[in-house]
C-alpha cells in the first residue's frame, strides 16, 4: 500500500501566543514547534499500516524550512521520504492544491491527514484534497484497519461513532484511539538522516483570502469566589447575574 | 444574490446551533441586500421547518431521500452546490462541525471558494468581506479578506447572540428540493452506528457539568449525574478520565476531544490544563469547583469555590431543583 501522510508543524500545545509586526505575523521566538498532535496519530497508523502491508510511507508538508526538524522527526519515526511544498501555507484552499498536485502525481492508496491543524484549527484540508482528487474522505477517524482494497473505519459523530466499510483510494482525518503516539528510537533518528526529502516549489494558486491581521481574547475578568459552606448560593447567581441558567 | 444556509437536522428538529446559523445567515443577507435562503437535508416536517422564518430565513429547501439518512458529506456537498447554483447564491454559510466542515469543504474545491472555517462574528461588509476566526484553539483570533467570487463561511457557536423575541410569529415556505445523487458518493457501506439516546449531546447542550481525575473513580458519579439532570445539563469529562474508562470517549473534552460552547460549564475536579481549557474556551460562564485554590483553571473561570466535589455537588443539586 502507498501511504501519503500530511502534517503540519504547529506550536506546541502549552504556547503562549504572541504576534509581531503591527500582529500581522506570529511571534515564534521562543515557542516550541511541533507535528500537529492529531497529524502524529495519522503519522503512527501509518507507520503500522506501511508495516503490515509491506508498502512505503511519504510525509508531506507545505511549510517553510523551518519545519524541517518536524519532518526528520516523522522519518524517525517511520516515514521513508518526505516532500516539502516551499510556501508559507496561510490558506486552507491553497494548501489543498498543494497537496492535491502532489498526490495526483504519485496515486496514493491512502491519504491519512489529522482531523485539524492546532494553529488554523479549519478541519477543511482533507475534504478539499478529497475533492480535488474526486474521491471520498472521513473524519474524524478514530479507528482503521485495512484489508486489500478495502477499508474498514470507525468515525465519531455527534454523540456516538458510526463504522463503515469503503474503498480506497481514501483520504483520512485522524483522531485518537487510532493508534499510540511513537516516540523515534536511536536506529529511526540515525537512518532519518539520510531519508530522502524533495523540497519543491508550489504551483500557483488564484488567492482566495488574504489575512489581515490577527488579535487576542480581551483579558478574563477576575474569578468571583464563592465559599464552600454558600456553594447553593451560587446557583442564584448564575441565574440573576450571570444570567446563564 | 440570495445567501444560502446549511441547517443540521436531529431526528427531523432543526438543531439549536443551526438555528444560530440562520439568523447569522439572515443578517449577512440583511448586510448585503440579499434574501436567505436554507438548506435541510433528511426527514423532517414543513411545520419544523417554518421555524426557520423565526430567525430570518425566507425559504427553506428540503433535500429528503432514503439513501440521505446517514450523514454523508460527499453526496450532502453535492446537494449544497446544486441548492447554490439554482438560487444563485454567492455566500454560503454552514455551522461548524465535523460535517459541516467537510460539506463546506468539498463545496469550496467544486465552487472554487473561499473557505474561512471557525468564524466567531459578523462579517464586515463595507468595502471588501473580512471576516473573523478563532484559531489556536482558541487562543487568538485571525481576521481575513475573502476575495473569491463565492465565499463559504463555518460559523462557530455563540457568533451571534441568538434573539428569540420573535419566535412563532413568521414562517418560512417551505420548498421540496429535489437534487441530482450520484452513486459514486454511496461507495461506504455503514456497518453499525452507536448513538447514545435520550442524552443531551455535547456540542449542542446550553450547560455542561464536567468531572476529572478529582472525582477519583467511575463509582463516584452519581452527584455529578444528578446535578447534570437537575439542570437539564450534558455531562463531559477530562481526557485521563475517558483514558482510565471512567467515562466513554465521546464525553472527553478538549484540545484532543470535543470542543463544546455552552452558556455553562462546570468543572469538577478537573485542574484546567491547557489542553482541557482548549476546548472549554468558547463557554460563555465557567464555573470552577476544585479543593486547591491554586488549580490553574481559577484564571479562566467566572465563579469559583475552593472545597471538596463530594461536599459541594449535592449542595448545588439541592439549590439547582428549588429553582425549577
Ligand atoms: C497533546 C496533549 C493533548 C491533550 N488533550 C487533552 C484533552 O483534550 N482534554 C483534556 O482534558 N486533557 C488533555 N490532555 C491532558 C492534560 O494535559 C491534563 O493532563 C488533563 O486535562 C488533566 O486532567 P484532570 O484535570 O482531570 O486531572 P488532574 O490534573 O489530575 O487534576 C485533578 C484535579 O482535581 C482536584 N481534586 C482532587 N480531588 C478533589 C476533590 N475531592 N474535590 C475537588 N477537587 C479535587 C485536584 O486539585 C486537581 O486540580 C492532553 C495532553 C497532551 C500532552
Ligand atoms: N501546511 C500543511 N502541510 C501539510 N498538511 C497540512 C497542512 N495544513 C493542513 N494539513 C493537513 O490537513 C489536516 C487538517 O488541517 P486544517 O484543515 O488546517 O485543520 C491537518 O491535520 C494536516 O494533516
Amino acid at each position: 500500500m502507498k501511504i501519503l501522510v500530511c502534517i503540519t508543524n504547529v506550536p506546541d500545545t502549552t504556547s503562549k501566543i504572541t504576534f509581531t509586526d503591527n500582529d500581522t505575523r506570529l511571534n515564534k521566538n521562543g515557542v516550541q514547534f511541533i507535528i500537529g498532535p492529531y497529524d502524529d496519530y495519522a503519522l503512527a497508523r501509518g507507520v503500522e499500516l506501511k508495516e503490515q502491508t509491506g508498502g512505503t510511507l511519504t510525509v508531506l508538508h507545505v511549510g517553510e524550512a523551518d519545519a524541517e526538524p518536524q519532518i526528520r522527526k516523522a522519518l524517525a519515526i517511520g516515514a521513508d521520504d518526505a516532500i516539502r511544498v516551499n510556501a508559507e501555507p496561510l490558506d486552507s484552499y491553497f494548501t489543498a492544491v498543494q497537496i492535491a498536485n502532489i498526490a495526483r502525481q504519485e496515486n496514493y492508496d491512502l491519504i491519512l491527514m489529522g482531523r485539524e491543524s492546532i494553529d488554523y484549527n479549519s478541519g477543511v484540508v482533507h475534504g478539499l484534497v478529497a475533492e480535488m482528487l474526486g474521491i471520498s474522505s472521513y473524519s474524524p477517524v478514530m479507528k482503521l484497519d485495512t484489508s486489500g482494497n478495502t477499508v474498514t473505519i470507525a468515525r465519531e459523530i455527534d454523540g456516538g461513532k458510526e463504522i463503515l466499510t469503503a474503498n480506497l483510494p481514501l483520504v483520512l482525518g485522524c483522531q485518537e484511539p487510532i493508534a499510540e503516539w511513537k516516540i523515534p528510537n536511536m536506529r529511526g533518528i540515525m537512518t532519518a538522516r539520510t531519508k530522502p526529502l524533495k523540497v519543491v516549489e508550489p504551483v500557483s494558486v488564484e488567492e482566495m483570502t488574504e489575512p489581515q491581521h490577527y488579535s487576542l481574547p480581551a483579558p478574563k475578568g477576575a474569578c468571583k469566589m464563592i465559599p464552600a459552606s454558600e456553594a447553593g448560593t451560587l446557583i442564584r447567581l448564575l441565574q440573576t447575574e450571570a444570567k446563564v441558567l | 444574490m440570495s445567501v444560502l444556509i446549511y441547517i443540521e437536522l436531529d431526528n427531523g428538529s432543526i438543531k439549536k446551533t443551526s438555528l444560530e446559523t440562520v439568523a447569522y445567515g439572515a443578517k449577512v443577507a440583511a448586510q448585503t441586500g440579499g434574501q436567505a435562503i436554507v438548506l435541510a437535508i433528511g426527514k423532517s416536517h414543513s411545520d419544523e421547518l417554518e421555524k426557520a422564518g423565526d430567525f430570518g430565513a425566507e425559504k427553506v429547501l428540503h433535500a429528503s431521500d432514503e439513501k440521505l439518512s446517514h450523514e454523508n458529506s460527499m453526496a450532502y456537498a453535492d446537494i449544497l452546490v446544486q441548492a447554490a447554483e439554482s438560487t444563485q447564491s454567492k455566500i454560503i454559510i454552514l455551522p461548524k462541525s465535523g460535517l459541516g466542515d467537510a460539506m463546506a469543504a468539498r463545496a469550496a474545491a467544486k465552487l472554487k471558494a473561499g473557505i474561512v472555517s471557525g468564524v466567531t462574528a459578523l462579517p464586515e461588509t463595507e468595502g471588501g468581506f473580512q471576516v473573523t476566526r478563532s484559531i489556536f484553539t482558541g487562543k487568538a483570533f485571525s481576521t481575513v479578506e475573502i476575495k473569491s467570487d463565492i465565499k463559504i463561511l463555518v460559523v462557530k457557536k455563540n457568533a451571534i447572540e441568538l434573539d428569540e423575541s420573535s419566535v412563532g410569529t413568521v414562517k418560512a415556505t417551505v420548498e421540496t428540493f429535489s437534487p441530482q445523487l450520484r452513486d459514486a458518493d454511496f461507495q461506504a457501506t455503514v456497518v453499525e452506528v452507536e448513538k447514545a439516546s435520550g442524552e443531551v449531546s455535547l456540542t449542542e447542550a446550553q450547560v455542561i457539568v464536567s468531572g476529572g481525575r478529582g472525582m477519583k473513580g467511575p463509582e463516584n458519579w452519581q452527584p455529578l449525574v444528578d446535578l447534570a439532570n437537575a439542570l437539564g445539563a450534558a455531562t463531559g469529562c477530562s481526557k485521563p478520565v475517558s483514558d482510565l474508562d471512567w467515562r466513554p470517549h465521546h464525553e472527553h473534552i478538549g484540545q484532543t476531544g470535543i470542543k463544546v460552547a455552552p452558556n455553562l460549564y462546570i468543572a469538577c475536579g478537573i485542574s484546567g490544563a491547557i489542553q482541557h481549557l482548549a476546548g472549554v474556551n468558547g463557554s460563555k460562564c465557567i464555573v470552577v469547583i476544585n479543593k486547591d485554590p491554586e488549580a490553574p483553571f481559577f484564571k479562566a473561570a467566572d465563579y469559583g469555590i475552593v472545597g471538596d466535589v463530594f461536599e459541594i455537588l449535592p449542595k448545588l443539586t439541592e439549590a439547582a431543583k428549588a429553582i425549577k
